[in-house]
């Protein structure tokens, strides 16, 4: 790289809430994820879209080192939130993780009630010093996550006989119990009806202003509804990312047009 | 461009295509025998040329239902958004191409006696040559998904404006000279300023057709020089 770094680069340095620079992920010998760089911005959502195996879930568990828990899995490059490197060997995965939570494709309430499954990590990391504060946590969460309405009278019930789209709903409410400052989501409303969908989708559009979202989605409508950056990879490497309007109005690749416009074989 | 995995969505747009080609016709078939009547005041033309209007309406009514149709079932995203966004709005000027041409042709009906003099109509004989040519080249550049013979378009429409305003003075000095053609005049004047708004619309597409596939805005239209607005 002899170019001289543009503003509008130079800027996102200083700006961006997670920086990714040259990384690599393997699995044994496979190459999943190849040289990807990206700026993600704070208070926003990004958008990671492409087929199906081309390596959207690999890089998202990159940011929170959820890939640490998988042993054939090898990370290379550097990725910092906030400035720090997050594979730095001070950083506890734990922590991190509270930091930058995390939604999964299914949801997946732990067996207990509403109120423990939000209380979990607030337990476990002790944020609450008493009862009221605890308490105080989990309201705030579920209303935070939109579910205070549904849930408030039935706290003691298990999380597991809310519907699909609750569900998930208590598992961003569980997310954001820790205080996270990063969000990530893979897939969360794969498996969620379009009542359900829309709601979460609502809600992720209120969570933006304090959280900073990256959201995994194989619906390209979903990503033109919910984010302001989409990101397109393909074959393990990030082939296109920009402003959400321009990558489906005018996307520069023509990779990222066969996709978007269902041109690919 | 290659297929579309679902081939039904390939027909649907190709549909919508066709359906702004065969407007493209149309409007170009309205304005020319609009002038051809006018110039040999032609009745029986003319009265063809509207009845043929409804056509391009019945058309446009088609392309808007065909746009909310795809969009309802494809959602439309890149190269296909900006196709079928262009095709509805060449579609619109298209039928305001064969309004144009229509009241030209209405005109016609009016003057209802042979020009005074052939030389009345030799400005908006080459007036319209010009204007056609240049609604001939946008639909070409539409039919190829031409970018650079689209904006060339947009340039030109600056000589149809300079000509249509001699052409304002040169029927005004008729007027002056000889009062008996004014009532003439005054519709010759009338139809420029339908051909001169052809040429609006026909620049309007060039837009469009550099849109669609550029998915960038032709730089912003050159200000308007209408002398005639002041002086009429
Ligand atoms: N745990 C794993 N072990 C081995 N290979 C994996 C594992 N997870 C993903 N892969 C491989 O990495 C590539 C990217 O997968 P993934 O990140 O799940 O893609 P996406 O989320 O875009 O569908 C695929 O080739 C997949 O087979
Ligand atoms: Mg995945």
């Amino acid at each position: 790289m002899n170019e001289m770094p543009n503003l509008e680069q130079a800027s996102a340095m200083t700006t961006s809430k997670i920086s990714a620079n040259n990384v690599q992920v393997y699995y044994g010998d496979t190459h999943a994820i190849r040289d990807v760089n990206i700026e993600i911005q704070p208070q926003s959502v990004t958008a990671f879209i492409g087929p199906s195996g081309c390596g959207k879930s690999t890089f998202l568990r990159t940011l929170n080192r959820m890939n640490d828990t998988i042993d054939i899995c090898r990370v290379e490059g550097t990725i910092t939130i906030d400035g720090e490197d997050i594979y730095n060997a001070k950083v506890d995965p734990v922590q991190l993780r509270a930091k930058v939570g995390m939604v999964f494709q299914k949801p997946n309430p732990f067996p207990k009630s509403i109120y423990d499954n939000v209380a979990y990590g607030p337990r476990i990391h002790g944020l609450a010093r008493n009862k009221a504060e605890l308490d105080d946590i989990v309201a705030s969460s579920l209303q935070k996550a939109g579910l205070w309405e549904e849930a408030k009278d039935r706290l003691d019930e298990p999380g597991t006989g809310m519907s699909g789209g609750q569900q998930q709903r208590l598992c961003i409410a569980r997310a954001i119990a820790v205080s996270p400052e990063v969000i990530l989501m893979d897939e969360p409303c794969s498996a969620l009806d379009p009542i359900a969908t829309a709601k979460v989708e609502e809600l992720i559009d209120e969570l933006r202003e304090n959280y900073t979202i990256v959201i995994v989605t194989h619906s390209m409508q979903q990503a033109a509804r919910v984010s302001q950056r989409t990101a397109f990879f393909h074959m393990g490497v990030l082939v296109e990312e920009g402003p959400t309007e321009d990558i489906f109005t005018n996307p520069k690749d023509k990779r990222t047009q066969d996709y978007i416009t269902g041109r690919f074989g | 461009m290659s297929e579309h995995t679902v081939s039904a969505y390939d027909q649907e747009l190709t549909e919508l295509a066709g359906k702004v080609a065969e407007m493209g016709g149309l409007a170009e078939k309205a304005f020319s025998d609009a002038v051809s009547s006018l110039v040999s005041q032609d009745l029986e033309l003319a009265k063809v040329t509207i009845q043929k209007d409804e056509r391009l309406d019945t058309l446009q009514q088609e392309v808007e239902v065909k746009l909310i149709e795809i969009i309802a079932r494809r959602q439309p995203m890149g190269q296909d958004l900006r196709e079928i966004t262009a095709a509805t709005r060449i579609a619109n000027d298209l039928e305001r191409i064969g309004d144009l041409a229509k009241n030209v042709a209405k005109r016609v009906i009016a003057i209802d006696s042979d020009l005074q003099s052939k030389k009345l109509a030799i400005g908006v004989e080459h007036m319209t040559e010009l204007t056609l040519s240049q609604l001939k080249l946008v639909l070409d550049a539409y039919t190829r998904r031409d970018a650079e013979a689209a904006r060339r378009v947009q340039e030109a429409d600056a000589e149809v404006d300079a000509i249509y305003t001699s052409l304002f003075r040169e029927l005004l000095t008729y007027m002056m000279e000889d009062p008996r053609v004014i009532t003439q005049c005054v519709h010759l004047l009338f139809c420029a300023k339908n051909i001169e708004r052809i040429g609006d619309h026909a620049t309007n597409i060039a837009e469009n057709v550099y849109y669609m596939v550029t998915g960038e805005r032709l730089p912003e239209d050159r200000v308007k020089m209408d002398e005639t607005t002041f002086s009429a």
